[in-house]
């Protein structure tokens, strides 16, 4: 029980795909400037992988080595599709928005790395739980990082206006900078320093380290 | 794999016998990769054709919306269906700018026949200044009639490239084919907060009552760099939107374009004698 449970809870800090593992960074920058349309990313992205990590998990003894990666993206693509099209369906709005986005999850690293790592070699239900743990640890890093670009980007949340903006006649000026996909690079950045700050075990070891080459003066 | 002990006297059923079979024989090679293909498309091709009504009455159903709204006639819970009996679609010949039955105008589809040699043509560099590539023959516009059945507005489709994407919107005028009365698109990819302010409501509303051209017919409409003019050319001046200096070029080209000689304008010029016509 405390094991399934750690499937799920793991994934959000102690091993965050976004801001540990830095995957799934491309669709992070580019679907953040509002919440709603990161929320339902979110909600896109979780179902697929845990969908395909569940389908590809119940027929791994049968995937040949050689193909299995082919096999994989055979299954993510189809589920994105499914997904694409319930969206146009059910959530128009959004999925024009996001309808590129959405066709991207496939090359989502956090997908196929997933597949690929866990559930090629673990049972349905686990791969499941593990799909969904990703997919909310990822969810948890958008949200954040899409929180902070609406309010302070366009001084609304989930498209209701908090702050008044001078554009309208308030006194907010917003911090245009903040929509433009590179201050999500910034934000996630800023994450993963405090994480890493305050989790001091996420922190890579340094690969070599600068020798202290100062001269010394001589006499 | 043979030490397997097998019940010799039933032989397996030849399901068992796939799965039986080592991953990395050919034949199973091949075998999985059908059999996935298969199932995949199956299930890909019943969520898109089992999707596809309710996806083509979201599309329908907002591009009345964006009619409606671009007409100020947009009322939030108002029954869009209903609404939107007071409009009625025609064909206009881009060529000459007369109304025309060529097509139907329930089944027309202005963006595909663009794409099609024999239902449009190809612009010039020159000629094309809303950055389109071709035009289409002949454009669905929409009269908006009020309770007495006179045509209060009317609404032309306009498109044009932006700095991501092109934009597809509406611009609606009056029956004079000067005043505007609003401009709203319902499809782009600029820039969310910067370029994508083409939708906020209050810029919006800054081309209510702008007018496209001065007396003497002369095209004069334009998305000023900045704010607009506040002498006598204010009125023909909307202003920039800030930060989306390219979008904003964009719009005013299209917008240009479309009212313009290769555009509507001919269709515009004696707009109010057409209607009287066409009574």
């Amino acid at each position: 029980m405390a094991n399934t449970r750690r499937l799920v809870t793991e994934p959000l800090l102690e091993n965050n795909p976004v801001v540990l593992q830095t995957l799934g960074i491309c669709s992070a920058l580019a679907v953040t400037s509002s919440m709603k349309v990161s929320l339902i990313m979110c909600i896109a992205l979780t179902s697929v992988v845990a969908f395909s990590n569940l389908s590809i998990s119940l027929i791994r003894h049968q995937i040949p080595g050689s193909i299995r990666i082919i096999v994989q993206m055979v299954i993510i693509a189809s589920l994105v599709i499914v997904v694409d099209q319930i969206l146009k369906a059910y959530a128009y709005e959004a999925s024009k928005t996001l309808s590129v986005f959405v066709g991207l999850i496939i090359t989502n690293c956090i997908v196929m790395g997933r597949a690929e790592a866990y559930a090629m070699q673990n049972p349905p239900m686990m791969s499941f739980l593990d799909g969904v743990g990703n997919g909310l640890g990822y969810s948890m890093i958008l949200m954040m990082v899409a929180t902070i670009r609406e309010f302070f980007g366009a001084g609304s949340l989930f498209g209701i206006e908090v702050l008044p903006l001078v554009a309208n006649g308030g006194w907010y000026q917003p911090n245009g900078l903040l929509l433009l996909p590179p201050s999500a690079f910034f934000i996630i950045g800023g994450f993963i320093w405090i994480l890493r700050t305050v989790k001091s075990r996420q922190r890579e070891r340094l690969d070599y380290k600068i020798m202290n080459a100062q001269v010394q003066e001589h006499g | 794999m043979a030490e397997r002990p097998e019940a010799s006297d039933r032989p397996l059923s030849p399901w068992r016998r796939v799965l039986a079979m080592p991953n990395d024989r050919p034949a199973k090679i091949v075998g999985v990769a059908v059999v996935l293909c298969l199932l995949c498309s199956i299930i890909v091709s019943a969520a898109a054709i089992g999707l596809k009504p309710r996806q083509e009455a979201n599309k329908k159903l907002e591009i009345q919306r964006n009619i409606l709204q671009v007409a100020g006639l947009m009322r939030p819970g108002a029954d869009i269906n209903e609404l939107f009996k007071q409009i009625e679609p025609r064909i206009v010949d881009l060529r000459n700018g007369e109304f025309t039955d060529a097509v139907d105008p329930a089944t027309y589809d202005q963006r595909a026949a663009a794409r099609d040699p024999a239902q449009s043509e190809a612009l010039t560099k020159d000629e094309d200044l809303a950055g389109i590539g071709r035009k289409a023959h002949y454009a669905t516009v929409y009269l908006v009639k009020d309770d007495a059945g006179q045509v209060s507005s009317v609404i032309l489709p306009v498109h044009g490239y932006g700095l991501w994407s092109t934009l597809y919107g509406y611009l609606a005028v009056k029956p004079d084919g000067r005043e505007v009365v609003g401009l709203q698109f319902y499809e782009h990819a600029e820039t969310p907060g910067l370029g994508g302010e083409v939708d906020n409501t209050r810029w919006r509303r800054l081309w209510q009552g702008k007018l496209l051209y001065d007396p003497e017919g002369d095209l004069r409409v334009e998305v000023a760099k900045g704010a607009a003019s506040t002498g006598p050319d204010g009125v023909y001046q909307v202003d920039g939107l800030a930060g989306a200096t390219l979008t904003s070029r964009g719009v005013s080209n299209l917008v240009r374009y479309w009212a313009g000689q290769d555009g509507f304008g001919p269709f515009l010029k004696h707009l109010e004698e057409r209607l009287a016509e066409d009574g």
